[in-house]
This record gives C-alpha cells, structure tokens and sequence, in this order.
C-alpha cells in the first residue's frame, strides 16, 4: 500500500486524519496506563527496604521527566522541519506540542519533590537533573510566551522554531554544565538513591507508564493541531464547508467526514 | 565587506555616545544592585566574600540585559535595519558588529568596574582578577545570546519582560562557569578549567549566535 | 498479592500522601487537558458555525 505522505501535510487533509488517530491513540493510552498501574501497584516488589513504599511515585515522575525531554526534541525536529520546508503544519505541530511537554516536565518537577519529602527529607534539593528539569521548564515557557506575544501566525511560527533550535543546541550544554556545577558544590552528601536495583518488573512498570504518557502525548497534541488548524484557517473555503455541511445535518461526527 | 562592518559599528558606537544616558543606566544598575545585597544581609567580610562571586555576576547577567531590547530597536524604529537586510554585504557580519558594540558599550563597563565592587565584597587580590578575567571572557557570550532574544522579540508588545524569559536560561552555563572560575580562586584551586569552558562557550557563540540573530533578524522584519 | 486490605493499600506504609498525591496530581492534569482541548475545540467551531450562518 502505497500512501502520499505528502497529502497529508496540508491542514486541510491533516484535520479528519488526526481527527481519526486521536481515539487509536486515547484508547492504547487508556490500556497502557491500566497496564502500568497494575503493574506499578500489584507486581513491583512491596517496599523497597530503603525507600519504603514512596518509591512507588517513581512510576509516574521518571516516565514524566523522560517526556518531558522527548516532547522537546520531538518539538525542535517539528520546528527545525517546519522552518527548513516552510511547512505550516509542522509549525503547528510544534506549537501543540509545547502545552504538553511544559505540564510533562512540571509534573516531573512536582512528583520528583513529592518523591524528596519522604527519601531525602527536603522538597527540594539543587540536584543536577532536578535543576535541569527547572531550566527546561524555563524553556518551554519562553517558547510558549514568545508564540503567545506575537500576533501574526506567521511570525510565530518561524520565531518559535528558532527559539526552539537554539534551545535544542542549549540543552546539552546546560545540562553539562549543570552537572559540573552540582558535582564541586554537593559533593557526594546526597546520592540519588543510588539507583536501588533495578528489578525487572519496575522496569517493565516504568516502560508501560512511559508508553503511556508517550501515546496520551501524541493523542492530545493531535487534538490541540486540531484546535490550532480550526482557529487559523479560520476564514478558509475547506474549513467553512466542514462546518457548513455540519450544519447541513450530517452532524456524526465532528471533522470526520470531509 | 570590511568597510560595511566598520561603519556598521562607527554607527552604533557614535549613537551610544550622543545618548549616554543609556550606557549610564546599564553601569548604575549593576552598581546598584551589587550594593544592595549586603543591605538585605549581614554584611560579613566572610559572607560577603562567599556569595560576591554569584551575585556580581548575576548582576553582571542583569544589567547586560537591561540594554538589550535596544540593540535593534532604534534601527527598526528608523528604517536603516530593513536598509540592512536588503543590503548586498552578508547581515551576520554586520550582525556582529552590532553585537561587538554593545558589549564595548555594555558589557566592557561592566567588567572594568566589577573589581571595585568586589573590593566592597572583600574578595582577596587574586580573586578579583579572576572576576576580571571571567567577566572580560564571559560577557562577550552574554551580547551574543542577547542579540538572539533581542532580535526574536523585535517590535512585540512587552518584549523588554519576553527576552528575560528567552535568554536567562540560555545563561546559565555562562553563569556557572563564571562564577565558579572566581570561587575556585578563591578556594585556593585552579581557575583554569572553568575559564577554558568559559571561552569555549563564548567562541560557540561566536559561531553561532550571528548567524541565529541573522536568521530571527529575517523573521521578525519580513 | 501484597495488599492485605484497602486500608492498607490507600495507607502506602505511612507514604500514602505522597504517592497518591503524585499520581492523584497526574491523573488530574492529565483529564484536565483533554476537558480543556474538548472545550477549545467545542469553542473553535462555535464560533465558525456562527461565523457561517450569517
């Protein structure tokens, strides 16, 4: 079977078809999620003997922070396609990606301090993935703020995606340096848990929630690319026809017809 | 291609000099807010000493920020940036020489006062040279980063608060390297690695941050 | 099964604030964002269908 990529780089064809992944991707998420919980909460070891039973929020901030990181990329490679192809949806994609990745790393942030509370006794240590957790949070936020400050779509887009390379070149060096920073001021008085050993079933627990939260990502950035399509082609033929033949009474379902 | 440059910085180095105001801000600020932390503190030889190296060069950070917005404000405001990017000599270099102006009016200031602030701080001899030398090696990356962030939010609403937003984080290894160069100093260890890694990130910049501002420079004006 | 009672599993050996916290917080922001992504979308093509019938 042979599909035209292509065709489905314009927003006019990309809206029913993400409009028919959103569900695929919401129901594995679903299933996914049971899966890691049952796992996290019935077959991972009970108590780890250092950590007691907190070790548990590991299932949910370590698949968070790992997205966190890979919504970035993944965001910069949309950015980096959409500023190189002079694609418009690849700009999009980029911009629904942000809202996410920036609740991804907060929550990263949040679980990994409620994690601190009970293992390290503080809410917050100035440990070196924890402040570049930070930092990246910052950097979501600046491109958010920045798309959000200027007014034509446009120009959004393409000052977006260039705040996002060069973020993306950032990253690396932020983070060595964050590392070198924390290793002459810490020293060795907090070591992060020392990485308890890694059963296999945590792992397996881990890897479910992280493909979990990987295919809730993809469901709900498509939905916002939708959100994002309706509210800038706005005034386009395709787009009034879509909701004029809605009106019309085939009323199904929203956006798949067309 | 030289001559282009040249009179690109002429320019803004004679236009700083017609308004200087605007290089006393920049100065006054980072005297100002360097004076204030042992006002909000117990103003210890001891502590002082301990924290002088964060907080001047946070300051240092700061005041380099204040003048940002206006590196390409007044020549997008008259027309002569637009007269710029239409012109046949390549924008990165003139880019640059912009940039290089702003730090011989922003960040050079900055650096030759920080040794007299950091004798308010009571670093000793050696540290302070390092300050010198962090600062004289350091800021140059700062004008550099800036100009990515100042050109991005050319012409949008509220963008003196935005570029805060977009280039602090792009900071921070400046800021480490930086400051841990003068704490090393003053810890008795050699400084040598983090000015080394200071000067890489600066010659990154270097490279790289004339063509982005080039390229946002296109974006924000087209 | 290591969970001898409800009890016992909500109590998390004494962490149960900070584990159901941490997954309590996700949930919530997670459902959040769909509810919102509906509403936008809800909102984007009320105001097309208005936009239209004129």
């Amino acid at each position: 079977m042979k599909i035209n990529w292509f065709k489905y780089s314009s927003p006019q064809n990309f809206y029913p078809l993400a409009g028919r992944m959103v569900p695929w991707f919401a129901w594995l998420a679903a299933l996914l999620t049971i899966a890691g919980l049952y796992v996290s909460f019935f077959l991972a070891p009970p108590a780890d003997f250092q950590q007691k039973e907190a070790y548990r929020i590991i299932f949910v901030h370590v698949p968070a922070a790992w997205m966190s990181m890979v919504i970035y990329i993944v965001m910069a490679a949309w950015a980096g396609i959409g500023l190189a192809l002079n694609a418009r949806l690849s700009a999009m994609m980029a911009q629904a990606l942000a809202p996410t990745g920036a609740m991804f790393t907060l929550l990263a942030l949040v679980t990994g301090s409620l994690w601190g509370k009970p293992t390290w006794g503080t809410w917050w240590v100035w440990d070196a993935r924890l402040t570049s957790e930070l930092i990246l949070l910052f950097l979501y936020l600046g491109f958010i703020a920045l798309q959000a400050a200027i007014d034509d779509p446009r120009r959004a887009d393409r000052a977006g995606a260039l705040l996002a390379l060069v973020g993306a070149v950032n990253v690396p060096i932020i983070y060595f340096s964050v590392k070198w920073w924390n290793t002459l001021h810490q020293g060795s008085s907090i070591s992060m848990g020392a990485a308890p050993k890694m059963v296999v079933t945590m792992l397996t627990g881990m890897l479910l929630m992280a493909l979990a939260f990987w295919m809730y990502a993809i469901a709900v950035a498509l939905m916002r690319a939708r959100c994002i399509i309706l509210e800038r082609e706005r005034n386009s033929e395709w787009v009034k026809e879509l909701v004029g033949a809605e009106i019309c009474g085939s009323q199904t379902k929203t956006g798949v017809n067309a | 291609m030289n001559a282009a440059w040249l009179t690109v910085l002429q320019r803004d180095l004679l236009q700083a000099f017609r308004r200087r105001s605007d290089v006393a801000t920049t100065v006054f600020f980072f005297l100002i807010v360097s004076s204030l932390f042992p006002l909000g503190m117990n103003p210890e030889s001891e502590t002082l000493s301990l924290i002088a190296p964060g907080v001047l060069w946070v300051a240092a950070l700061l005041a380099g920020m204040l003048s940002l917005t206006r590196l390409f404000a007044t020549d997008f405001a008259d027309g002569s940036l637009e007269q710029m990017l239409l012109a046949p000599q390549p924008l990165t270099l003139m880019v640059l020489a912009k940039i290089l102006a702003h730090w011989l009016v922003c960040g050079l200031p900055v650096v030759l006062l920080a040794p007299i602030i950091g004798l308010q701080y009571a670093l000793p001899y050696e540290a302070l040279q390092i300050l010198m030398l962090s600062l004289l090696l350091g800021t140059p990356a700062l004008s550099l980063i800036g100009a990515i962030g100042a050109a991005l939010t050319l012409g949008v609403r509220g963008s003196g608060l935005l570029v805060a937003l977009l280039v602090l984080p792009l900071y921070i290894p400046v800021l480490i390297f930086g400051a841990g160069a003068v704490a090393a100093s003053q810890h008795g260890m050699s400084a040598q690695a983090h000015l080394s890694l200071l000067a890489a990130c600066s010659l990154l910049a270097l490279v790289l941050a004339p063509l982005a501002t080039a390229a946002a420079l296109r974006i924000s004006v087209e | 099964m290591q969970w001898q009672n409800w009890s016992a599993f909500f109590y998390m050996g004494g962490y149960g604030l900070y584990v159901w916290g941490s997954f309590g917080l996700t949930a919530i922001c997670m459902v959040w964002e769909v509810v919102a992504l509906r509403n936008r979308n809800q909102q984007a093509l009320r105001l097309l269908r208005l936009l239209t019938q004129k």
